[in-house]
């Protein structure tokens, strides 16, 4: 029998929240809404029973009350009432608990489920049916109940699959065209290329037979772009042109990864690097017992599907990376970066298929905030970047830091070890999520439901602490993740020198019906792959038990360099390794046509102050405080300096500092550098800037570079296109020349690529976007330092060389100027300042120091103050500077490898001797007036402002998501 | 000889480590157990201190601490019941102190739930520091009787600053008992600002009522706190260490435990 049981607020408010929201969506009527949270148990036991489960655990009894009855609908339906559920197969982790916790009581429930109940009032049918999959729920994972259709169902059962019968499915394409090969490639959602398809044809033709599904599946997923990064290993024919379409230069590159990259980090040949580009993420020395490791993935698509699932399905991705790496690492802090577009666009001016931006900024940072948190992993930083082109293609960056034994750092395997699958069971979920992100998205994407997930950190939690203890009792020698690809990467990618036998029907299913290649292929969350010897069962169970982590043996390691898959005793899939990992060579064109840059000189005005309060308020500079007070970035103890913080007001600090291991004094810091815009003028200026700003962070919290490791992430438009080819060829170059110049090594990196989207015909792709991540060893946590001012009196200096490189500034954007000369790190002297800068920090020579970024001195100086409640006078004239600049260029400008210094008088002489022949300029002091006032190169003041006009600027910004 | 603390643990536990971290840095002899273990070998007897750390039991699947609580009853309650009688010290940070209430182990330990921690005023999690002032209003017990300072308390200063980082933190019950809950002195920890008055939020951080932040039970052994105490035990910890000399407080409640019993 189904029970429904209703749970609403003792004082029956309404929600004001969703009539809020109901507003913004353009229905201006007096309306409320109200909402219970709704359980369905389908069970046997008596009402007496029910009632008592009800009031016993699924209410607050101070707060809340309940109802009960019997059936899925109480009343008879009727337009303002709704209810809203999960489609069947959608983790539904609310239901799982509770099924856990009446199972460990001995109370018998057949199966239970989650439900959102709506009664609107002041609304007409038509409003309801608008609102609602805007505001209340997302139809790729959730669904309105229909009373036709579900008043007859007798059990919960009937929501879930019917059990499935073996049946083997082969694919006849022994003797197929090329043009029919790549129907069945577009057919099956397999992303496989015309050529691709053929290799495969010939591969089957000489085992004279047809592939089954799996077989074919197997290959798709193993050589999508996602798994095997075609583009980046791949041949380029690489072209650069002047602007009236001259050649100037033309090579051939065989796998841009190995050419600069990975040759960078090869050169560089750091001692501290342990294992880079080998493992799930890049590990580097932390101390005499413990490496560390950092990792950072993308997962764009799916969360401009689904923001919340898709953020924290990526959080939770990254997440086992770390657990994956080596013989697994404990994850210690996270990062995360995103790039929206602004969020003023109005619903109805909303192309088709998308979400509003407003919906998914709230949805991504819920996401990876109720993941992380949940969790435990303090997000520590982030970064936001706000451009209309990321409308219907948004990127998420998720990062993870882990920590682990030396001696855990490799993993070893051998024939005749025992493949172990545990973690969460197997349902549908995100079936095609690796052959479906190396596809661009349009509006028909949304029949792709399956590849749509969301997550249950509490699965992952329970996994990561079962796993740990196993590694630390010995009991694996290999792991890796399960991502993309399901089981069929993770097993083949780890058997890959031997060969593997796995019995899919040995998986733990979530529910009945799925056929064995969708047990391979399943992208099911928070599972993980390990090889173990017979030996250490009883001791694996003893532990996975007391953690309640389900652990299955699907197989077991050979040494026949082949895959076999069996299903019920029947072969499904032979494919010899080989084969699988020797795909061919994508050839692709790639094209960069240099583009003139062109000074752009404005009026020079007298008074510069709504200018630096309009900056500031700009959503990629205004404070976003409120973003990281969601994340708990203090859980584990380690927090050394956080990135932003303050009581009642909010401050900055440009690295995050964290201990991983708090017996330990020394400490991790950790910086970001992001910038999508100067890739408008060039990727390469674009992708230095990056590198540059990622090791401003680190080195202004007090890191130095010997010990400081890169990684990069491009998210970039579709590699088909030869022109965006060649701003991703120009990009990577940039990350060789300048990772070789900083002696920063690449550890770890990930591409992202077909970010682009369809609005009408239109394809529109997004800037090419690079983010590159600092981590930094810092050998004692009190020898950091932060950004905000500490004394008035207290003298400030500039140090770096300031040059009017405002093209794709934040000052130039807001006035809609496209022109002007993008930053370019000087490689005469970038080095040089860093260096000295970290010595000086070494010495305690400085108080704070902050470095200039989007929207250069005028910012940074702003942030100080802001940060620190003081004011500061500054003389524009001892700014080491190009001459003839005008005011505004020295205030905005975004030149590279510049930072604001605070030095007490006694120290500056030997500052001034540390820093030696570095740009330097002393331009002012702090002062205990709360006004921040700044002098031109003729004395002349041009801006004078009180800080609390600053503070009103930086942080109304995001009214309507504090 | 080292007092004995068991940090229990279950699925979403997250924040056991330091706090057993912060026990053994104060010098005790401290073990992390998982729920599973000690309900095979129920073993509370052993110890001096219990204490249940923060994070998200079971997801905060059926509200914060929800699903403990229920294990704790159907499990503990009178080997619960006996340890306190035997003297033990018991420790609820964040998601333990919302088991402590939805237990009923606070206020009062008769098992019935009095009192309530839900969903925040701002509608969100927060991570934030606050500033903490220890039970300032004189009590009736207090005048009548002993002194009922909690053993958890003792030598903090009047006001200083911890770090909350909870979505369901907000102090509610109805009238009568909050009334019983102060007058009986059992407030520990209000939130306040830097004078040390009470004032709103972003100060009080999830509009708990008369802006209580921790209670004790009758005897002051039983101490229940939003706040993260193990979250400031060095002095990096502080947000302030770079511009002026702060102290870890936090520390200073599990020093407090250990000298209980020395």
């Amino acid at each position: 029998m189904i029970y429904r049981v209703d749970v609403f607020s003792k004082t029956k408010e309404s929600c004001p929240k969703i009539a809020s929201q109901i507003k913004d969506l353009g229905i201006d009527k007096d309306c409320k809404v109200y909402c219970n949270k709704v359980y369905f148990i389908d069970s046997e036991l008596s009402t007496e029973l029910i009632h008592k489960i009800a009031a016993d655990l699924l209410i607050d009894p101070i707060i809340e009350d309940y109802s009960l009855a019997q059936g899925l609908f109480t009343q008879l339906p009727s337009y303002n009432r709704i209810l809203i559920t999960y489609n069947p197969g959608v983790c539904d982790s609310v239901s799982l608990s509770l099924e856990k916790i009446l199972k460990s009581l001995l109370l018998s429930v057949k199966s239970t489920r989650t439900a959102k109940f709506y009664e609107f009032t002041g609304l007409d049918k038509n409003d309801i049916g608008y609102l609602a999959p805007k505001i209340l729920y997302n139809p790729l994972i959730e669904y309105v109940l229909d009373y036709e259709k579900a008043k007859g169902l007798k059990n919960l059962d009937e929501f879930s699959g019917k059990d499935y019968k073996f049946d083997l499915v082969t694919v006849d394409m022994l003797n197929l065209n090329p043009k029919e090969l790549i129907e069945i490639s577009i057919n099956r959602c397999l992303s496989l290329s015309a050529d691709e398809m053929q290799i495969i044809q010939e591969y089957f033709k000489k085992l004279k037979r047809n592939p089954t599904d799996c077989e074919l599946e197997t290959i798709a997923t193993l050589w999508s772009e996602h798994c095997a990064h075609k583009t980046f290993r791949g041949v380029i024919e690489y072209e650069e042109r002047d602007k009236n379409n001259k050649l100037i230069k033309k090579e051939t590159i065989d796998n841009l990864l190995k050419n600069t990259v990975m040759k960078a980090t090869k050169e560089i040949n750091s001692p501290h690097c342990v294992s880079v580009f080998e493992d799930n993420s890049g590990v580097v020395r932390f101390n005499d017992d413990y490496n560390i490791c950092f990792k950072v993935e993308t997962h764009n698509h799916p969360s401009s599907l689904e923001p919340y699932g898709g953020a924290s399905t990526g959080i939770g991705g990254v997440i086992r990376d770390i657990l994956g790496t080596g013989c697994a690492a404990r994850p210690f802090a996270s990062v995360d970066i995103f790039c929206f577009s602004p969020w003023g666009i109005d619903y109805k001016d909303l192309p088709k298929g998308l979400l509003h931006p407003a919906r998914i900024i709230k949805g991504v940072i819920k996401g990876v905030r109720d993941y992380g948190n949940r969790m435990g992993i303090p997000t520590v930083a982030g970064a936001v970047c706000f451009d209309e082109r990321f409308l219907g293609n948004p990127l998420v960056y998720c990062g993870t830091l882990g920590i682990l034994p030396k001696n855990k750092s490799f993993k070893k395997s051998k024939p005749g070890q025992l493949v172990i699958l545990c973690g969460a069971k197997t349902g549908r979920d995100g079936i095609h999520g690796a052959t479906f992100s190396s596809k661009e998205l349009d509006e028909h994407t949304v029949s792709l439901t399956s590849a749509v997930q969301i997550g249950n950190p509490i699965e992952e939690k329970k996994l990561t602490e079962a796993i740990l203890r196993a590694r630390d009792a010995n009991l694996f020698t290999a792991i890796t993740d399960c991502g993309a690809g399901g089981i069929s990467s993770a097993i083949t990618e780890l058997a890959q020198g031997h060969g593997v036998e796995v019995e899919l029907d040995k998986v733990s299913l979530k529910y009945r019906g799925l056929n064995y290649t969708e047990i391979w292929i399943s992208e099911s969350q928070e599972r993980m792959v390990f090889f173990t010897d017979k030996k250490n069962l009883k001791k694996l169970k003893q532990i996975f038990e007391e953690e309640d982590v389900t652990f299955s043996v699907v197989g077991r390691v050979t040494d026949t360099k082949k895959l076999i898959l069996s299903y019920e005793a029947n072969r499904v899939c032979e494919l010899d390794l080989d084969f699988i990992f020797n795909l061919p060579k994508l050839k692709k064109a790639a094209v960069w046509v240099k583009k003139e840059e062109s000074d752009c000189k404005l009026e020079e005005k007298s008074n510069y102050n709504k200018e630096l309060n309009k900056v500031l308020s700009s959503p990629n500079i205004a404070c976003k405080d409120w973003i990281l007070r969601e994340y708990d970035h203090e859980v584990q103890a380690g927090s050394v300096i956080k990135s932003i913080y303050g009581i009642s007001e909010a401050a900055v600090n440009d690295a995050s500092v964290v201990r991983p291991d708090l017996s330990d004094k020394r400490c991790v810091s950790i910086g970001l550098g992001i910038n999508p815009f100067y890739s408008d003028i060039d990727p390469y200026w674009m992708a230095a800037a990056a590198i540059d700003e990622a090791l401003r962070n680190v080195v202004a919290g007090g890191a130095k570079l010997d010990k400081t490791f890169i990684l990069d992430n491009f998210s970039w438009g579709s590699p088909g296109n030869p022109e965006i080819l060649g701003g991703l060829v120009r990009a990577a170059k940039a990350c060789y020349d300048f990772s070789t110049y900083f002696g920063t090594p690449f550890i770890s990196g990930k591409d992202s690529l077909y970010n682009e989207y369809m609005v009408g015909k239109k394809h529109i792709s997004i800037p090419g976007t690079l983010l590159i991540s600092a981590v930094s060893v810092i050998d004692d946590w009190s020898k950091t330092m932060t950004s905000n001012f500490k004394k008035s009196g207290h003298l400030l200096y500039i140090v770096g060389f300031t040059k009017p490189e405002l093209g794709a500034s934040e000052y130039f954007r807001g006035l809609g100027i496209k022109e002007g000369l993008v930053p370019k790190v000087d490689k005469n002297k970038a080095k040089n300042i860093f260096l000295r800068l970290s010595k000086a920090i070494g010495a305690g020579l400085i108080h704070s120091c902050h470095d200039l970024s989007e929207g250069g001195l005028g910012v940074a100086l702003s942030e100080m103050c802001l940060s620190s409640n003081l004011g500061a006078n500054i003389f524009l004239a001892e700014v080491p500077k190009e001459p003839g600049m005008l005011d505004y260029e020295v205030l905005f400008s975004e030149s590279t490898s510049r930072f604001v210094v605070e030095v007490e008088k006694d120290k500056s002489e030997d500052f001034k001797k540390t820093m030696a022949d570095s740009a330097l300029g002393l331009i002012g002091c702090i002062s205990s007036e709360r006004k921040l006032i700044i002098y031109n190169a003729g004395n002349k003041e041009i801006i004078n402002t009180n800080i609390d006009t600053l503070k009103e600027s930086w942080t109304q910004t995001f009214k309507e998501f504090r | 000889m080292k007092p004995k603390v068991l940090v229990i643990r279950t699925a979403g536990t997250n924040c056991d480590k330091e706090t057993e971290f912060a026990f053994s840095s104060a010098g005790a002899n401290t073990t992390l157990r998982h729920i599973n273990y000690i309900k095979q070998k129920d073993e509370l007897s052993d110890y001096q201190i219990i204490c249940i750390p923060g994070g998200f039991s079971y997801g905060d699947d059926l509200g914060a601490g929800k699903i403990l609580a229920l294990e704790f009853i159907c499990w503990f309650k009178n080997s619960l019941k006996k340890f306190v009688a035997q003297g033990g010290l018991i420790l609820g940070i964040c998601n333990g102190f919302q088991v402590l209430v939805k237990t009923g182990i606070l206020p009062d330990l008769d098992f019935k739930q009095k009192v309530t921690l839900t969903n925040n005023d701002s509608g969100r999690f927060e991570d934030r520091w606050v500033y903490l002032k220890i039970r300032n209003q004189k009590s009736e017990i207090r005048n009548q009787k002993r002194e009922i300072e909690s053993v958890w308390l003792e030598g903090l200063p009047e006001v200083f600053n911890l770090p909350v980082a909870h979505g369901e933190g907000k102090f509610y019950a109805e009238r009568s008992i909050l009334d019983k809950i102060e007058v009986s002195g059992q407030v520990a920890l209000r939130y306040v600002d830097q004078n040390s008055q009470p004032k709103g939020y972003p100060f009080n951080p999830n509009g708990s009522l008369n802006n209580i932040a921790g209670i004790t039970d009758a005897s002051g052994r039983i101490l229940g706190l939003m706040p993260h105490p193990e979250r400031c035990i060095f002095r990096h910890h502080s947000p302030f260490w770079k511009e002026r000399e702060v102290y870890p407080w936090g520390l200073k409640f599990f020093a407090n435990a250990i000298s209980y019993f020395k």
